[in-house]
């Protein structure tokens, strides 16, 4: 088998990636397009072990399958509420290996220069390409690994912290060491000049120095970033995950890693736009950490909470018609998706109109409160976006908020001064009749007071968020 | 200690302070409850539903005044009651201390705190206690009501098989609580309603409510209803003949007509001269709500059902609520429950009269030998001062034309730059990299392009499966170590298999969770 096969091999695993992406458009197509990708991914795989790939390859099935029953074992356990800890904990995994690959490019290519001309012609797999290269394409190679290590060494930490974070193991507060940002910058710059000696024959000791200051920045980064802006950075270093494997397939001149990064990479960049956009900040101002300053004082609020008990939204529930519910992180904290659902289907049995309402960086991951309520069977066509569902709330009877907070904040639209003035949220306030449920009286992540919970059709909702709806439960028949 | 709700003693008044149902409550605070023989019965509440609910029934007003050391009422105290009052007894009921300042210096005398339920400030906290707003509620749908029983035709237009019956048009002046509670009540018997209020900013309030607004074009007119506590405030003579001139266009329209402005320490504006009532058909009728403040309308008399000349009816009753009584009860009851709530906040049976809470120092108009009114301004305002809402402008086809185009070309422009700059760089790089990296290249950048394009049409709702699946994707990583492992130095063989074994975790974790995450999502 010659090189022919594979590489046809991998235009058409390439071309299967793209329509498994592509599927994502819709529930059903969806269902199809991800036996797509693990075709192309099983073709990409077997292309590889019997075309240019095949040293060691028994080795290499037993590795694919040791670690295949360990990713199948994970898959088939992770609740949905952890899905987030498990996406960022699987991009520490890819960003590990272009570590690892990056390296090997570079010792491969270290050893390719020392041989003689006898030994080249009996090279196999990545070192025969290596050894038709020619200086300047070699000191390209450089660059490439370079970029490939630093982008992957950066996923890596970053991951795991991200990983932490979400798993409640680090603190999801914003921190970070004194000197702040300019650390970071000090290490990136660091880089750079170790970019430039490396091009220009340094050896090993500028890519490890390399890798370590890249550790550092990703470690770093992702600590001083709060809880509530992880939507974006899980989808920035899924992001990244893509283009370290980019970086990898240009130095391995390989084209479908270069088009599968590439996918990969575009695809984190759009979620974390999106996420970005949501939240009416750039990507930077995320990034950095924290919010922008406030240009004033903010608004003050007049009124009070007036709370309510399971029986009188449980009254409100009866004789309401159209009934919004609008999850949040709480939700998910508090596994009450279940009976959210439960919630949902009586409600429905009664013949009301019920619906989701879902802001997007609702949650910890994009479309993650998505993923919860299908879970808990909540069918699909009555969870709306924001976009969809906005207009409708002023002819809503009842809203139900269960754990959000920022995201229902009408200071985002009312308050020029507001911290997140100009965020697009979810216009509850609008509706007949709105109910809180919330642990307490505490601010959201975001530190900000809400006016939502002052307004004169909003009555809170104490509690636990699965306690409560589980009360609620009790009194609706 | 007991609270205790006489018998109303003014003529005709039906109404009671206490109900079966409010007594519980205050039973819950702590309080022990009497009532009068008798006081419910005309509001519906015989003595033994008060009995039932744990209340003592007390045979005389005198033992009741005796026994009580909170009495509530309805109607301020008459002269033989204020006789009764004792030294610390509190008393709460209606009072306007500003028109009866005898009866005022009368209480302080006898050394009794008086809580004036109409003087409760009108800020969000005190609403559950605002029995103004809950009275006028009450008016609002019974002068409907009374105003439908004068009438003889239908509110709703009908198409029966006898003929056609026109729908009935309503016009409500003074969009407050009451004249809200009247366009409810109006529109869902199916009348073609109108309203009009001086304040620009109900306008919103009036059309959610199912009303038109009547707009008034003049430039004056921005009232600001946080300056005066959210009421209306006497307007200038020029917006008042503009007004006027409104009504007279409308009036021979309307079949119904009911007032309701009133402004807060005045006589009630007359809005509804006797020339508009002469506009009007026979049969129609005019329920002004303001009566006992001499009443909007020029032929209101006070208390009674008029007849003009050319046959409309013109209603000046003044006691709406009494005449729901068992709501108007349930609803005052309510309201004076929440007031000693607030006056409780131990929840221990003894009131804690604290002078420094807003809503309890606003009301309070004797305490302690003192009289206490006017109370200072409340340190939080009604209503959030109004912000000047910029209006938009109403667009000419030109004008969105030009929009519409300048906006095109700003996109155009920026894709232009953006296609130069990127070709520009690209032919840079062209330049100096050699021709195989130019191939991968190419690859790399239409790979982007095509992600892009397909990406954005992924929807929302699965942005946790294109992680997941994504995620999978990227550990075609795994290809670049396949390919290293075969290698003769035992570290790439190391690193390379390790690279192996964590795309593997990779590959099957991430598509398998993608494969369970979409299995899940169900169409119902």
């Amino acid at each position: 088998m010659d090189y022919g096969f594979s590489t046809a091999a991998y235009v058409v695993a390439a071309v299967l990636f793209i329509l498994s992406l592509g599927g994502l458009s819709g529930q059903e197509s969806a269902k199809r397009a991800v036996w797509y990708g693990m075709s192309g991914m099983a073709l990409a795989v077997i292309a590889t072990l019997i075309g240019p790939g095949s040293g060691l390859w028994f080795l290499s099935l037993v590795l694919i399958a040791g670690g295949g029953a360990i990713g199948a074992y994970v898959a088939g356990k992770v609740q949905m509420t952890e899905m987030p800890q498990l996406v960022a904990a699987m991009h520490s995994l890819v960003g590990l290996a272009a570590v690892f690959v990056g390296y090997n490019a570079y010792i491969e290519a270290a050893n390719v220069v020392a041989m003689s001309p006898d030994e080249l012609h009996s090279l196999t797999g990545f070192a025969a390409i290596v050894a038709h290269k020619t200086p300047v394409e070699l000191s390209i190679l450089r660059v490439e690994l370079f970029l490939g290590v630093f982008i992957g060494a950066v996923t890596f930490t970053g991951s795991i912290i991200a990983f932490g974070k979400l798993a409640g193991k680090v603190t999801s507060k914003a921190t970070k060491l004194p000197g702040g940002h300019m650390l970071n910058a000090a290490a990136a710059g660091l880089s750079i000049l170790l970019l430039l000696a490396f091009v220009n024959g340094a050896g090993s000791w500028a890519l490890i120095l390399m890798t370590l200051a890249a550790f550092f920045i990703g470690c770093h980064l992702i600590m001083g970033i709060g809880g509530a802006d992880m939507p974006v950075v899980v989808s920035m270093l899924n992001s990244y995950s893509g283009w370290a494997a980019a970086a990898i397939g240009f130095s391995l001149g390989n084209d479908l890693l270069i088009v599968t990064g590439a996918l990969v990479g575009s695809s984190g960049a759009i979620l974390s736009y999106i996420m970005c956009q949501a939240m009416n900040r750039s990507f930077i101002s995320v990034i950095l950490g924290g919010f922008g300053n406030t240009s004033g004082p903010a608004q003050e609020i007049e009124g009070e909470q007036i709370a309510i008990e399971a029986d009188g939204v449980a009254q409100a529930l009866k004789v309401a018609d159209s009934v919004i519910i609008v999850p949040g992180y709480g939700m998910a904290v508090a596994q009450a998706q279940q009976a959210v659902s439960e919630l949902t289907r009586k409600l429905r049995a009664q013949g009301k109109e019920v619906r989701f309402a879902i802001h997007p960086v609702a949650g910890r991951l994009p479309g993650h409160m998505n993923v919860l309520l299908a879970e808990a069977k909540v069918p699909y066509d009555i969870v709306l976006e924001m976009d969809e569902i906005n207009e409708d709330f002023p002819e809503t009877d009842v809203v139900i908020v269960i754990g959000s907070n920022d995201i229902v904040n009408p200071a985002a639209q009312e308050d020029p001064n507001s911290p997140i003035a100009g965020m697009p949220v979810l216009e509850v306030w609008k509706a007949k009749q709105v109910f809180v449920s919330k642990r307490g009286q505490g601010t959201g992540y975001s530190g900000i007071e809400n006016p939502l919970f002052y307004k004169e059709n909003t009555r809170m909702f104490y509690g636990d968020a699965k306690a409560s709806v589980d009360k609620l439960l009790g009194l609706i028949n | 200690m007991k609270i205790g709700a006489p018998k109303e003693i003014v003529a005709g008044e039906a109404r009671v302070a206490m109900t079966p149902d409010s007594a519980l409550q205050l039973q819950k605070l702590g309080y022990d409850c009497l009532i009068e023989a008798g006081a419910g019965a005309a509001a519906g509440f015989d003595d033994a539903a008060y009995e039932a609910a744990g209340v003592g029934v007390v045979k005389t007003a005198a033992a009741l005044w005796q026994d009580a050391d909170i009495v509530v009422k309805v109607r301020g105290p008459e002269p033989v009651e204020v006789k009764q009052l004792k030294k610390g007894q509190t008393l709460i009921s209606f009072f306007w201390p500003a028109q009866n300042e005898a009866l005022l210096e009368e209480c302080k005398a006898k050394g009794a705190n008086v809580i004036a339920m109409d003087m409760v400030p009108r800020i969000s906290r005190a609403q559950k206690m605002d029995a103004l707003s809950s009275m006028a509620n009450i008016a609002g749908y019974r002068a409907v009501v009374e105003a439908a029983s004068n009438f003889g035709r239908f509110f709703t237009g009908q198409v029966t098989a006898a003929g056609k019956v026109p729908p009935a048009k309503v016009l409500i002046v003074g969009a407050g609580v009451a004249g809200l509670a009247a366009i409810g009540t109006s529109t869902s018997l199916g009348a073609i309603t109108y309203a009009f209020d001086v304040r620009p900013e109900v306008a919103e309030q009036i059309e959610s409510m199912g009303a038109g607004f009547v707009f008034l074009d003049f430039e004056e007119q921005a009232q600001d209803g946080a300056a005066t506590g959210g009421y209306a405030a006497p307007s200038s003579p020029e917006f008042r003949e503009k007004q006027l001139e409104k009504f007279r266009e409308l009036a021979p329209q309307m079949d119904i007509v009911i007032t309701t402005a009133l402004i807060p320490g005045r006589d009630a504006p007359k809005l509804w001269l006797r020339d508009m009532v002469e506009m009007m058909k026979p049969g129609s009728v005019v329920v002004d709500l303001a009566a006992e403040k001499s009443g909007n309308c020029d032929l209101t008399v006070m208390d009674e059902r008029v007849v003009s000349d050319n046959g409309v009816i013109v209603i000046g009753y003044t006691d709406f609520p009494s005449r729901m009584a068992t709501q108007a009860s349930t609803l005052y009851a309510n309201n004076i429950r929440h007031m000693m709530t607030d006056l409780t906040p131990e929840k221990d049976g003894t009131v804690d009269h604290n002078m420094e809470d807003d809503v309890i120092r606003g009301a309070t108009v004797t305490y302690e030998g003192e009289i206490t009114f006017p109370p200072p301004p409340p340190k939080v305002k009604a209503i959030a001062a109004q912000k000047p809402k910029p209006k938009e402008k109403e667009l000419t086809p030109e004008e969105r034309k030009a929009q519409e185009f300048a906006a095109f070309k700003q996109q155009t422009k920026n894709q232009v730059t953006l296609l130069t700059i990127g070709a520009v760089a690209l032919l840079l790089v062209g330049l100096v990299a050699p021709a195989s990296f130019m191939q991968h290249f190419i690859v790399f950048v239409l790979s982007c392009f095509i992600g892009f394009q397909v990406i954005w049409s992924v929807s929302h709702s699965l942005h946790t499966p294109l992680m997941a699946v994504t995620n999978a994707i990227s550990s075609i990583i795994i290809l670049g170590a396949l390919l290293q492992i075969g290698s003769l130095s035992w570290l790439v063989i190391l690193l390379g298999g390790l690279s192996v074994f964590m795309a593997g975790i990779n590959i099957f974790g991430g598509f398998l969770v993608t494969r369970r995450m979409l299995a899940m999502f169900q169409k119902s």
